[in-house]
């Protein structure tokens, strides 16, 4: 890859969406098979292997890399079905898996040495001594860095790490170390870790009431929405809540809203960041070929004249009307959020 | 069956951390988990304090592991890392893969913190130096049995079967937000809340524990009841995390119950008046929140 240039990382829940993607500008995409092998196990959701061939058809013709993301933490019930997605992803040739579980990562090295491995956010890997420990034991040459590291200590692992770093972009922002989150399984036994599920849709319940319509997960209530109040997804980390004996009502962990790394891509490049992702195999074939399309200009513009960058002013409107709350973050990048 | 004592999650004073540990000699427990878990600024007790409690306890009988950062993040906590790991007399619990990748070649406790969800992990686990194992809270009783008969030889089982779980961390502090404080000048809000932080829905039921950048289920999770089943597996060790009250009543329930001197529902009834609820529901593949009260005759 050329070291002056970051890699757009796009999601693919399905054939469309795929499509969108490499048509917009995306560098690659990433996707899966069915079932509880990924972290986005919904209904209706990835791949069969049909769809797989097809995908990787269509991709390649348009010299777009493949991806197939493997990053829940199978359970003994589900490793054959694990190991599984392993070979097909060899047998088909995708550039790289994107595994999070030590025990899928020594299979995937052993049985096929000439698949390229990537840590998931999932392996939840934040320093440079842990991504090394996964790059000379299992050969990883890529990790997703978890939504947790300031900007300075994002450099100062890169400076340390003997692999590629990809960070996230732009989409849905988990407020904690992924893969190491059970706040989903604790109320609805449906984790991202167990089931590839957050927050699982067979869960939540809409219930109008006269204090406004509730949210609620397994019974838990997440949130009240006023009459005209615009109704999120119900995830726990944006649910509203009280603390102690303060009989207000906040958001205690985060408000509903987006990240956005739009303002700051000159700078990831700086500091050696060599690719980034979007968040969003659940989302539409519309919301994936916008986002592409806008992170694809700003990138372009970013590579062409890192130290003139500024973001235009409809590639960020673009951007805010597709984030959660209309509200846009930086994350733990940004030293204040934390 | 042996009875460990997890790390203190929460953020207490000097006097109160050493005044809890100089009542843990006289404890019926075996091994004794010490360190800070959760949150490198908390510094009430410094490395070499930690060393000191540790020989206390070990003078005592216990065997001591000093556990390790769940979330890295800092350089500064790195390089502390590298000091504990390299302390020469304590084995260490890696608690995230930077402290496994510095453990290596030496014994350790992979904790609970370490994403252990198949056989396959467990041997990773064992090659790298792993002498035992802590079950990942999430895990049920059905996969629990499954891991531990396909352990790798030299690798023991722990679970923790008392104390409020460990459900996630961030990078924010979530005390230091619920005071309106940014985390660099936090004010060490965390001493203030010897057991957490409650959250609380809108209805008023309790939910999570907020402790720092950490999150906690409301209430204990409280495996009691199956102790003779966790027996019967063969489970190694059993662990009960330390709350600011009622953590010696609660690990002497549980020595009863590894002794045979009490019943699962005697030691129940021992604890009930300490804790106004429990969950349990991991341990059937339920909803973590839930408690059924399970007690096997």
């Amino acid at each position: 890859m050329n070291p002056d240039r970051m890699e757009l990382v796009c999601p693919a829940g399905g054939f469309p969406a795929l499509r969108a993607a490499v048509d917009n500008g995306a560098d690659a995409v990433y996707l899966s098979l069915r079932g509880e092998t990924n972290a986005r196990n919904f209904p209706g959701l990835n791949f069969d292997r049909k769809a797989l061939q097809k995908g990787i058809a269509y991709a390649r013709g348009k010299g777009v890399k493949v991806y197939m993301a493997l990053n829940t933490y199978p359970q003994p019930d589900i490793w054959a079905a694990a190991t599984q997605a392993v070979d097909v992803a060899a047998e088909e040739g995708v550039n790289a898996v994107i595994l999070a579980d030590m025990g899928l990562l020594r299979y995937a090295a052993d049985t096929h040495q000439d698949l390229t491995l990537h840590l998931s956010v999932q392996g939840s890997a934040t320093t440079a001594d842990a991504l090394n420990f996964y790059h000379e034991r299992y050969g990883v040459v890529r990790a997703v860095l978890p939504r947790v590291l300031s900007m300075s200590q994002v450099s100062q692992v890169i400076e340390r790490a003997k692999l590629d770093i990809e960070v996230f972009g732009f989409g849905s922002l988990c407020v904690m170390v992924e893969g190491r989150c059970m706040l989903s399984s604790y109320a609805t036994g449906d984790s991202p870790n167990t089931k590839g599920a957050c927050s699982p849709a067979h869960a939540v319940r809409w219930i109008e009431t006269g204090r406004g319509r509730e949210a609620r997960l397994n019974g838990v209530l997440i949130d009240t929405f006023k009459p005209g109040e615009s109704a999120g997804y119900p995830v726990i980390c944006k649910g509203r809540y009280q603390v102690g004996n303060c009989d207000d009502t906040i958001y205690a962990i985060e408000e509903p809203t987006s990240l956005s790394t739009l303002d700051i891509l000159s700078d990831l490049l700086k500091i050696g960041v060599k690719a980034i992702k979007l968040e969003g195999r659940q989302r539409s074939p519309a919301y994936v070929g916008q986002a592409t399309r806008v992170m694809r200009q700003a990138l372009d513009a970013c590579h062409a004249n890192p130290d003139a960058y500024t973001p235009r002013p409809e590639w960020a409107s673009q951007l805010a009307g597709m984030s959660e709350g209309r509200t846009q973050t930086l994350g733990a990048l940004h030293r204040a959020w934390q | 069956m042996k009875l460990s004592l997890g790390p203190i999650q929460y953020y207490w004073p000097r006097e109160r951390v050493m005044e809890f540990y100089a009542a843990v000699e006289q404890w019926p427990v075996d091994i004794v988990y010490l360190g800070e878990t959760v949150c490198s600024k908390r510094r009430e007790l410094r490395a070499a304090d930690w060393l000191e409690v540790a020989d206390r306890l070990a003078a005592a009988g216990k065997t001591v592991v000093m556990s390790t950062l769940a979330l890295m993040e800092a350089e500064s906590e790195r390089l502390a890392l590298e000091r504990l790991v390299q302390n020469g007399r304590f084995m260490i619990e890696a608690n995230d893969a930077t402290s496994l990748g510095l453990s290596q070649g030496k014994p350790f406790v992979a904790g609970p913190n370490i994403n252990t969800y198949n056989p396959g992990t467990l041997r990773e686990l064992r090659d790298i130096g792993a002498v035992r194992w802590v079950m990942p809270v999430e895990l049920s009783r059905h996969i629990l049995e499954g891991m531990h008969k396909a352990r790798p030889d030299g690798l023991e089982t722990e679970v923790l079967v008392f104390g409020r779980l460990p459900l996630a961390f961030s990078a924010r502090c979530f005390t230091a937000r619920a005071r309106n404080l940014p985390k660099d000048s936090c004010e060490l809000a965390c001493l203030d809340y010897p057991a957490g932080l409650p959250l609380a829905t809108q209805d008023g039921s309790g939910f999570l524990t907020i402790n720092g950048i950490q999150l906690q289920s409301a209430d204990p999770n409280n495996l009691i009841g199956v102790m003779p089943e966790l027996r019967a597996m063969g489970i190694d060790v059993v662990r009960v995390s330390p709350e600011p009250e009622g953590t010696e009543a609660v690990a002497r329930a549980f020595r009863g119950c590894i002794d045979g001197s009490l019943t699962p529902r005697q030691a129940l009834d021992a604890m009930k008046p300490l804790f106004p609820r429990f969950c349990d529901g991991y341990w059937e593949g339920d909803a973590g929140m839930n408690w059924r009260e399970s007690v096997s005759a």
